[in-house]
């Protein structure tokens, strides 16, 4: 049986038992028939011309992991920014893990997905948020949302900040063969509130997993989100990762995607304005190798007057890694004195990396400032050679210039227990010690 | 100049397309309709050899089962193939020895397009090949150009007298079955240019075609082939216009190029078929494949002014084939009231240390959408390669839209890519600027449009240049306000 076949007979069966809200329930149906519909994307799709779905699906996984499984907290601890106090709602395939998480009501609620698809307290919020932003026929979120039931839920009240950041982490333990994780958040921010959250996907076996995700973000005015996504998973593990962000007057919601391990990851990134004066902010660093794919689609949909956008896309390829920027940028007729600017520089290692960009504009309105730039290159010889002969070794002059490379995105990284985190990832993955914090 | 602003209003109110006319030439048409008697009798009709009918069917036979594509960011009622006729001509003797001989209502054409023969033969140097509606009907200087050993002729004659080039060369760079226009015009392709430029000679003036469709429900599909032989060099110039017509006419054209090792082509076009009135009724379907290959250390060139035209749909693109090879690629393309563009170029670079320029501004204004498509693509062994590309865009108005679909393909780690795009529109600090200097606003604009757009009428031959720099004038009057 394919496991497209799969995921839609297996659909039915669990239907039934799930106590979930009966509009909920007819979302997930809709949503069931066109990914029937449509199936998996394929390489025909423009969207989908340069990732493939193939190594993936071509395989069967489970969609329902056997039971509860718990881990050792020694184990993942190192997982954890443990620096900072945290709120935590971790999962362990798929499953939540009380003992691990640290959830609240108090003042803001950072919990389940499947409380608030459930409990009568989040109806209204479910009948105003859930499933509103996400594109009508796009298949793969609308194979989440037909399987949408756990995962994280974060609503801010007005005029509320929250005072610690939050974590979401999805471990997979590897005690199932191969797994496919489904995780739908919600993040409600309403008026003039603030969070931060870091999400990270992790396998602790080298089994397959595949996890499509799919996190619906709701900023209302000056409302403020600060949002950073860790994906140094190993190589077993693939990642589609769907995240729509909805953004009303004056708010600011900014991502950083920092793509350093994993064996196929799509990040679909989609923002869509609803007021005037919003900020949007996107910036990732993506530094791969072995056969690695990392697939980056970006979307600022500029469709109210006076908004900035700023994408800034950094890539280091090397041996036969594959990395892909699509990104686009759309501005309305009405939308005004938008100033939209993007960016995407990469490097490409070694002779057997590449790199596809397509960084897209399409403006119907004439007020604007929009630009985008792309490069691909090399290290400048002539800088490494300068670092040499001040006695830097070329492995340690290597690193240093990737690091400046990479530079701007670390730099407007508000959390420094966080920053520290990636940055001795990246020196870690050069193989170096800087000796010195940027 | 005295020239005041009343005056240019009026002129701005009164002024059409200036290439409407339509000529009455008794011309002999084919029926309307696409099958593959047709394409044997266009065959019979031009006195091929069998191998370009044989040629000719198959591609018609991959032709019916291909799809017209429908990816490009424009929009329009498909043609139907079956009403178009795929033959017209004009109907006097074909071929011309002299210019006394040509029909005098054709060189009244020839006059009002502003393309007097004989003047252009003393003054410019600039051979012509003259295309009306399908079948070339001119071609001066040609003994000038034989006495170098250039073949410069339409393409029907050199399938008669050179067709051991014409079979070794055609389709080599855009095969029959490359895309549905491609296809099309493969099979039903009536006239065009040919011209072949012997081993180190360098053409002594410009090479240049003027095309006219002519004929009401009449498709014109032309096929130019273009080879530069080892260490020569050649520019050859295009132009278009048509009648206005209330109906869309298909324009569908194939342009190969073929640059042998150490040669250079600089081709460039100025593109002025009929764009429809201002409610957008009418004009020119023009979806062009142009494509040429260099081999090692050559160079082609690719210029456009696109003015013109209801739909344009067209890449000219350079396959950079052999080491050290150039590609360039300058392009103005400016869209106004319900006109559409989707142009751009393909860069791809096989050889080593092969570069490419990519300059693309585009203007809109009215109600017009203008993209730019490119692609920049390195194959892995393609070493040192360089890439630069500049994709402009202005937008007068806010009813027009302007957008950019770079796609960029690295496969090497030796390549140097660069893109930058940006899209503004006129500012009113610039235009400010100017009125304090006693310029008024049109004229202002019409200064900052040359200026935006300098880089690439740069690169057109003189004759050329001046011209397009009048195309864009008259192309975007009264579309500020």
């Amino acid at each position: 049986m394919e496991f497209k076949e799969k995921l839609i007979s297996s659909h039915l069966a669990f239907e039934e038992d799930l106590d979930l809200f009966d509009t909920v329930h007819e979302t997930r149906a809709n949503a069931l028939k066109i990914f029937e519909k449509k199936g998996f994307p394929s390489k025909r799709d423009e969207a989908w011309k340069y990732t493939s779905l193939d190594s993936l699906i071509n395989q069967d996984y489970s969609l329902f992991p056997k039971s509860e499984i718990s881990i050792e907290l020694k184990e993942v601890k190192k997982y954890f920014l443990y620096d900072t106090d945290t709120y935590k709602i971790i999962f362990i395939d798929g499953v939540y893990s009380p003992f691990l998480s640290n959830t609240t009501h108090d003042g803001l609620d950072v919990c389940l997905m499947s409380a608030a698809l459930s409990k009568p307290k989040y109806r209204k919020i479910i009948d105003n948020y859930f499933n509103k932003i996400l594109p009508n026929e796009d298949s793969l979120t609308a194979l989440n949302t037909s399987y949408a039931k756990e995962g994280a839920f974060i609503n801010i009240p007005k005029n509320t900040i929250a005072e610690k950041p939050v974590e979401i982490i999805h471990f997979s333990s590897g005690k199932e063969e191969s797994l496919w994780l489904q995780p739908r958040n919600l993040i409600v921010l309403d008026r003039n509130s603030q969070v931060q959250i870091i999400e990270r996907h992790q396998s602790l076996k080298t089994h397959p997993v595949v996890t499509n995700s799919v996190t619906e973000i709701y900023l209302h005015n000056d409302a403020f989100l600060d949002y950073y996504k860790l994906q140094n998973d190993l190589t077993s593990a693939s990642l589609i990762d769907n995240t729509f962000i909805q953004q009303e007057k004056n708010s600011h919601a900014s991502v950083h995607t920092f793509s350093l391990g994993g064996k196929l990851i799509r990040n679909n990134l989609k923002f869509f304005h609803r007021g005037e004066n919003i900020l949007s902010t996107l910036k990732g660093v993506t530094i791969l190798e072995g056969k690695q794919h990392v697939d980056h689609s970006t979307l600022v949909h500029h469709s109210k007057p006076n908004c900035e956008s700023h994408q800034d896309y950094k890539g280091i390829f090397s041996e036969r890694s594959e990395g892909v920027f699509n990104g686009q940028i759309l501005v309305d007729k009405i939308a005004q004195k938008t100033n939209a600017f993007q960016q995407n520089n990469n490097i490409l290692l070694d002779d057997k990396a590449t790199i596809n960009s397509k960084p897209q504009l399409e403006i119907f309105a004439d007020d604007v400032k929009c630009s985008h730039g792309c490069t691909i290159g090399q290290m400048d010889e002539e800088a490494l050679f300068y670092l040499r002969t001040r006695g830097i070794p070329k492995k340690e002059a290597k690193a240093l210039m990737t690091y400046a490379f990479a530079n701007n995105v670390l730099e407007s990284v508000k959390l420094p227990s966080l920053k520290k985190r990636i940055n001795g990832q990246i020196a870690n993955k050069l193989g170096v010690n800087l000796g010195f914090e940027l | 100049m005295a020239y005041t602003e009343e005056e240019l209003k009026k002129e701005l109110e009164t002024k059409e397309y200036e290439y409407g006319f339509v000529t009455d030439i008794e011309s002999e048409t084919f029926p309307t309709g696409l099958n593959e008697k047709i394409i044997r009798d266009i065959s019979e009709k031009k006195g091929e050899p069998e191998w370009m009918t044989n040629w000719r069917l198959e591609a018609y036979s991959n032709f019916m089962e291909m799809e017209e594509p429908d990816w490009a960011n424009v929009k329009y009622k498909k043609p139907n193939l079956q009403e178009i006729s795929y033959y017209s001509a004009p109907k006097k003797k074909p071929k011309y020895e002299s210019l006394e001989e040509v029909d005098p209502e054709l060189l009244k054409t020839f006059d009002k397009l502003g393309i007097s023969l004989e003047e252009q033969k003393k003054l410019a140097g600039v051979a012509v090949d003259i295309v009306m509606d399908s079948v070339s009907v001119a071609t001066t200087f040609k003994e000038t150009l034989a006495e170098k050993g250039i073949i410069f002729c339409s393409i029907s004659e050199a399938i008669q007298k050179h067709p051991e080039l014409v079979k070794k060369y055609i389709g080599t760079v855009i095969p029959p079955k490359d895309n549905y226009y491609a296809a099309l015009n493969s099979a039903v392709f009536t006239d065009g240019s040919f011209c072949y430029i012997p081993k180190g000679v360098k053409c002594p003036m410009e090479l240049s075609t003027y095309f006219r469709i002519n004929q009401a429900g009449t498709g014109q599909f032309e096929r130019t082939l273009v080879i530069a032989d080892k260490s020569s060099y050649v520019s050859y110039l295009e132009g278009c216009t048509a009648p206005s017509r209330d109906e869309n006419q298909l324009h569908a054209a194939v342009v190969e190029l073929i640059a042998l090792d150490d040669s250079e082509i600089k081709y460039s076009t100025v593109q002025n078929w009929y764009p429809g009135d201002k409610k957008g009724k009418g004009g020119v379907f023009n979806f062009v494949t142009k494509r040429g290959i260099c081999h090692t250390r050559a160079k082609i060139s690719w210029t456009q002014v696109e003015t013109g035209s209801a739909v344009t749909w067209k890449y000219p693109s350079c396959i950079l084939k052999g080491d050290n090879s150039i590609g360039e690629f300058y392009s103005i393309a400016v869209t106004n009231n319900f006109q559409q563009a989707d142009t751009g170029t393909k860069m791809i670079h096989i050889g080593k240390n092969t570069r490419s320029t990519i300059i693309s501004k585009g203007i809109s204004a009215g109600k017009s959408q203008n993209s730019y498509r490119g692609l920049v693509q390195v194959a892995s062994r393609a070493k040192n390669t360089r890439n630069f590309s500049q994709c402009d865009s202005l937008l007068m108005g806010n009813n027009c839209g302007a957008h950019t679909f770079p796609y960029i393909e690295a496969k090497n780690n030796t390549a140097q890519i660069e893109h930058e795009a940006t899209t503004s529109k006129i500012g009113e600090d610039q235009i400010f600027y100017c009125n304090q200097r006693g310029i008024d606003t049109e004229k202002a604009i019409a200064l900052i449009v040359n200026g935006f757009s300098k880089e690439v009428l740069n690169k057109l031959p003189m004759e050329f240049a001046v011209e397009a720099q009048k195309l864009l004038e008259i192309s975007l009057e009264g579309s500020v306000g």
